[in-house]
Formats: structure tokens, sequence, C-alpha cells
């Protein structure tokens, strides 16, 4: 399972901890990590679960390239970051 | 007259509480977070605060203990479609709130950006997009105004019956609804834009009002601060008519009517349209008392050195009995007038950009 880890900036919204998630693509994971913890939906994707405009998510060192369908691959032992971008602040 | 009021600024919501003569406030909520509308709901004593956070997107709170306790609610949001591309609808900012009337509790509005409106039924726990406004085929002749998406800024329930509703859309014009939402009808007709071909000036699908307020007394009287102009409806948001040359200028975005007195309103003007500053560097406010007929340039308590504060449009706003007035200024500057603006008072020269004011 790909270990996923959040901005701190989002620790004083709400609760999201460095959590454990299976699938094979980022939207897979993140629909893991959402139905553990539903509100987080909202501050990283939006109303069609595409990644919101100042959020980026990385994949180890890279950061993802789809993000309409979060169709980048994930491996089992990849680490996941979202970040909140320097943009939007 | 009013103990209570709510600022929104860029960097949190201020609530003023009347202390003796003055106003004294506390620690803001929502510290570093720009809050982007606050009501507070009259039926029920509860507050709802609408953010825009820069990265994390819109987000909607509510407090049933005034203020002493937040809880988020999920946001209006439009429901996924099957397969979403780029230019799927999104909430990306609640530009409005407005209760609904008295005989529907819990019922409460909400307009955003892109243009749409929602109604919740129990508290905003839960929201439904009105499809029968967003499915208008005139909806794609609208534009945005301010934002890159047209929005929907106001929001007038008449006090008289709450199926009657009357929308301010910027840059969607004026529309109406008799029957809660179910179906609608464009009107404004008289509104005059310049930002247009000229055969299209009078087109009501293309009208940017910046702001609709109607005299809760007679709300068949609406005040419109137009992008090009003001304008006065007689008859509920169906027809309009102009003032022309009213000084120092008729643009502006907020616009205050008095409850009890339809022919009473209250203005801040500016500058048109690129450059959104007080006329020679004056801040002022303009008020009529005879319904538009005549203006007085109001500047007792207000800067006298050259100002560039701009209030926007949900920063003005006036208590149940029309004498106590609160605006606050992109600069962060916020006043408060006894007196139905004839004096006014600077509260704070140090808040924030302002986004919102309102009493509770």
């Amino acid at each position: 399972m790909a270990l996923v880890s959040f901005t701190d900036n989002l620790l004083k919204h709400l609760p999201c901890l460095p959590t454990e998630a299976s699938g094979e693509t980022v939207r897979d994971v993140m629909e893991t990590v959402f139905a553990q913890n539903a509100p987080l939906r909202s501050y990283i994707v939006d109303d069609q679960g595409r990644l919101r405009k100042h959020v980026n998510i990385f994949i180890n060192d890279e950061m993802v390239s789809d993000r309409v369908k979060l169709s980048d691959a994930v491996a089992p032992d990849d680490e996941i970051f979202v970040f909140q971008a320097l943009s939007g602040g | 007259m009013a103990e209570t009021f709510y600022a929104a600024t860029r960097k949190g919501l201020f609530t003023y509480r009347r202390n003796g003569d003055d106003w004294a406030t506390s620690s803001p909520a929502f510290l570093g977070e720009p809050v982007n509308a606050i009501i507070k709901d009259p039926r029920d004593e509860t507050l709802y605060a609408a953010l825009d956070l820069g990265h994390f997107g819109p987000k909607l709170h509510r407090s049933d203990d005034d203020g002493k306790t937040w809880n988020e609610l999920a946001p209006p949001a439009f429901e996924k479609t099957d397969d979403p591309d780029e230019k799927a609808p999104s909430v990306s900012m609640i530009w409005s709130l407005a209760p609904g009337g008295g005989d529907e509790p819990g019922a409460i509005w909400a307009g955003t950006i892109p243009g749409a409106l929602f109604r919740s039924d129990n508290s905003g726990e839960t929201w439904r997009l009105i499809e029968s406004l967003w499915d208008r085929p005139e909806r794609e002749g609208w534009f945005g105004g301010g934002y890159d998406h047209p929005g929907i800024h106001s929001i007038l329930v008449d006090p008289r019956d709450s199926s009657k509703l009357t929308l301010g859309i910027s840059c969607g014009g004026v529309w109406k609804s008799s029957d809660r939402g179910e179906t609608w009808r464009l009107t404004g007709k008289g509104l005059r834009s310049d930002y247009t071909p000229p055969e299209q000036s009078e087109e009501p699908n293309t009208q940017d009002p910046h702001l609709l307020a109607s005299c809760a007394s007679a709300p068949d009287t609406i005040w419109c601060q137009h992008h090009n102009g003001i304008f006065l409806s007689r008859d509920g948001g169906e027809t309009f008519t102009e003032f022309r040359d009213v000084e120092p200028a008729v643009f502006g975005f907020a616009v205050a009517v008095h409850p009890n007195d339809p022919e009473i309103a209250w203005l801040v003007p500016g500058v048109k349209d690129d450059c959104r500053v007080p006329v020679d560097g004056k801040f002022v406010v303009n008020k009529t008392i005879d319904g538009g007929e005549s203006w007085r340039v109001k500047t007792d308590g207000l800067p006298s050195e050259p100002s560039y504060d701009l209030v926007f449009r949900h920063a003005l706003d006036v208590d149940e009995t029309g004498n106590r007035l609160v605006m606050g200024s992109t600069t962060g500057n916020l006043w408060a007038s006894d007196d139905g603006g004839e004096r006014w008072r600077l509260l704070s020269a140090h808040l924030p950009p302002i986004n919102a004011v309102g009493f509770g």
C-alpha cells in the first residue's frame, strides 16, 4: 500500500494524519483515503473530482501529470505527498 | 438598534458588539482565512459563514451559539458528472447567502460562482442545485464580472411571500421566480450596459447589477447599484429607471436601503470602472431621502486626506431601524453611523481587506 502524507497546512482545518492506502492510480488511492476521511475530499479535489488548482500531489519526487482524472499509476511502495501550492494564497 | 455586527475579511471574521457608546471586538474567528459571506438567520439566530480558502476551495461553517463555536458543513456543490472534463462545473465561491422566509424554517439560499443557486432545507446540512435556473439556455450568455465566471450575489426573498425570489447576477441580469425557484423569468427592463455593443446595451441577460437591495417594508422598491449607474425599481425588479448625473459618480458596488422608508438609500461612489477609487481621492457616502430625486454627499467622520478605499458590494449594511449603518473597505477601514449615515465614526483603520459586513 502507498503511504499518503499531507501538508501541515491542512491540519488546521481537519485531521489528516499520514495513512496507508491501496490503489493502482492516484484516483484509487485518494478514494480510499476519502472513504476513511470524507471531509478531506472537498479540500483536495473539486466538485468533479479534479485536483484543486492550488493543490499539488507528488508520487515520490514526481508531480502528477493528470490533474483531471488522477490517472497517474501508483506502485505499492510509493509515497504520495499532498502539498499546498505556492500559488493561490 | 442592532447591538452586534460582523465584518468578514480577507483574514478572518470579526464580531463587534455594542459597548456603551462604542463598539468592542475580540479575537477573530477563522484567523488567517478569507471569509467572504456572513449572515445571521433572524429566525433562529444561527450564523453562517462562507470561506474562500485560497488553496482548499469554498467552505461553509455554521454557529449555533453566536460564534463561540463553529461547525463545518458540506458546502453547496455540483453533482459529479460521469466523465468530467476541465469544463464541468464546480463551485469556486459561495458569494451570497440568504435565509428563506419565516414560514420555511431551516431554508437557506446560496448563490455561487459559477452562477448557480442552491437551496438547503435543513440549515445548511445538505444542498441541492436549483436546476431550473442552471438549465436555462440564457445562462450561456452570462459572463464574469469582477471574477472569471458569472455569479449570484443578490438573493431577495419577498417578506410577504417566501416563494417569490429576485436574483442579481453579475453578469446575468435580474431574474425572478414566483414559485420558490421552480420557474424563472428574466426581468430588469430599463437596465443599461455600455460594456456591450450599442445595440445590446439594453439586453437584460447581460446586465451587471452589482447589488440589489430591497426595502423590507416595501419590497417592491429595489435599488440597484449597477456597473453603469444607479437604478431604481418600483415594481419588484420588473423594470428600472436610471439616475444619471449623480455627483460625484454613479459607479460603485454597494447600496443599502432604509428598511422602513423606500425613499432613503445609501451608496458609496467611485471612479468607474478600471480605476475603482474615490473620485479625486475623496471618500464619501451618497445618500438620498427622496427616492433619488436629490443626493447629498456625506463626509462627516470620513477621511479628509486622500483615500483609496473601495467598498465591496456586501460591505455596507443598515440595521432594522435604519439609523445604524456599518461600512468596511478594501483598505481595512471600518466605519459605523448611529444617525442614518449623517456622521460616521472610524472603528478601525487596521483590519484586513473587508469583504462583507452584516448586522445580526
